[in-house]
């Protein structure tokens, strides 16, 4: 690691007002530190969110969830009221990395990293959530830009992420055996607005399947989404898959889904 | 420099650190813990696996000035005395373990797996809760065994 300074405020407020050029933000840190450790980020300057309460905790009301930025994988998962409230959103968080990681794993880092493989941006973008910075409140769809990338602006922190509750919900996803990340990964939600199919670890970032949410809109059922081809185009491909791979387990990850709800 | 105080194993500690010291890094070097180990130093293999505030952590991935004003337990700080605490005792029974470099990572992960988990584990729940450990020696089977009977042995 390059040298830094080492902040930790008790308040967004302060954490806000301590940022600039060459700060960078601690939540969780299981991605920030693996990558300060290679030398591939340094910051002037670290700033710890680990003691600012607001930004911890989980809220269930008649019709959402909501679940503070430094709230950890391990919390979200063993919520008894997110498991009763969305089943879904409590297996995912169940699944991503191992116990040691979910202890300290955060959902703002995870969203804020925005990683093509991360689980969580699936959920969002599913559940049509809603993030809340310390400046304004987004759309899921319009938080998450591209690999790496969100809208946040330089010294902007999530602070939360509002669940609207599904009548029913699903995450199934393929893990590369040796790294345990998604190869892919496929949210099915069932909202208020229709179906809402979310892909995460296959593309560039989280995207959706429109053709999956028509027919399963019309017809929930596996059956519905037979026929329904996942175009390989500008889906990643590596050693250890190709795209029309990807696209094919897509499919697959779809139906598991629709089978675990129905 | 950042100022930390970390109660370990029961013992408050203080110390003023280079911010980028590691927990792991602050128990060994520091305090000259040299139970909990290194392995890959990347977070993956869970040999550096410590209680932080009563929940395993990756020690090598939580910088020690994270933990201050927390509690961490290591594997310095399990057995009672001179007795083994039971998930020890049932790695001792069992055979979990070849050549030990990762047991002191999966000990701690048993203990924490057991705490935090509701209702009786199953083969399935240890196995996915190694997830994060390692072992090149054994193929787990016996690690497996010994943390079925160390739960039983911390619930009796």
């Amino acid at each position: 690691m390059y040298a830094f300074d080492y902040q930790r405020p008790a308040s967004v407020k302060d954490a806000v007002a301590l940022s600039g050029d060459e700060t960078v933000f601690l939540a969780g840190g299981q991605t920030l530190i693996p990558t300060l450790k290679q030398r591939l980020r340094q910051a002037s300057v670290m700033i710890d969110l680990g003691a600012i309460p607001e930004l911890r905790g989980i809220t269930v009301t008649a019709d959402t969830v909501t679940i503070g930025a430094m709230t950890c994988h391990a919390d979200v998962a063993m919520s008894p009221d997110v498991r009763a409230a969305i089943p879904g959103l409590a297996s995912l968080a169940g699944q991503i990395g191992d116990l040691q990681v979910r202890n300290c794993g955060t959902l703002g880092g995870s969203i804020a990293n925005n990683d093509p493989a991360a689980d969580y941006p699936a959920a969002l973008v599913a559940l049509n959530a809603v993030v809340h910075t310390n400046t304004r409140t987004l759309p899921a769809e319009d938080f998450f830009t591209g690999m790496f990338e969100t809208a946040l602006a330089p010294g902007e922190l999530v602070v939360k992420v509002v669940f609207p509750k599904p009548r029913r919900s699903a995450f199934a996803k393929f893990r590369n055996p040796a790294s345990r990340y998604a190869i892919a990964g496929v949210f099915v939600a069932e909202t208020g607005d229709g179906i809402r199919v979310a892909v995460i670890g296959a593309g560039p970032g989280v995207f959706r399947i429109p053709a999956m949410e028509e027919v399963l809109t019309k017809d929930f059922s596996v059956a519905a989404l037979t026929g329904i081809a996942v175009d390989a185009d500008g889906l990643n491909e590596d050693m250890h898959a190709t795209a029309a791979y990807r696209a094919h387990l897509i499919g697959v990850l779809a139906a598991r889904a629709v089978t675990s709800l129905t | 420099m950042t100022k930390v105080s970390i109660t370990v194993n029961g013992q408050a500690h203080a110390a003023d650190l280079d911010p980028r010291t590691l927990l792991v890094e602050f128990l060994r070097e520091n305090l000259r813990l040299t139970g909990t180990h290194v392995g890959c130093d990347t977070s993956q293999c869970g040999a550096c696996t410590v209680h932080l505030d009563g929940r395993a952590v990756k020690s090598c991935t939580v910088l020690a000035a994270q933990a201050d004003g927390k509690t961490v337990t290591t594997i310095e700080g399990l057995a009672a005395g001179e007795t083994l605490h039971p998930m020890q005792a049932a790695f001792r029974e069992h055979h979990g373990l070849q050549c030990g470099f990762c047991t002191p990572g999966m000990v701690m992960t048993a203990v924490a797996l057991v705490q935090q988990h509701e209702g009786a584990l199953s083969e399935h729940d240890i196995r996915e809760g190694l997830d994060g450990n390692m072992c090149r020696c054994t193929g787990y089977q016996n690690i497996v065994r010994a943390i079925a009977a160390g739960a039983a042995g911390m619930k009796a």
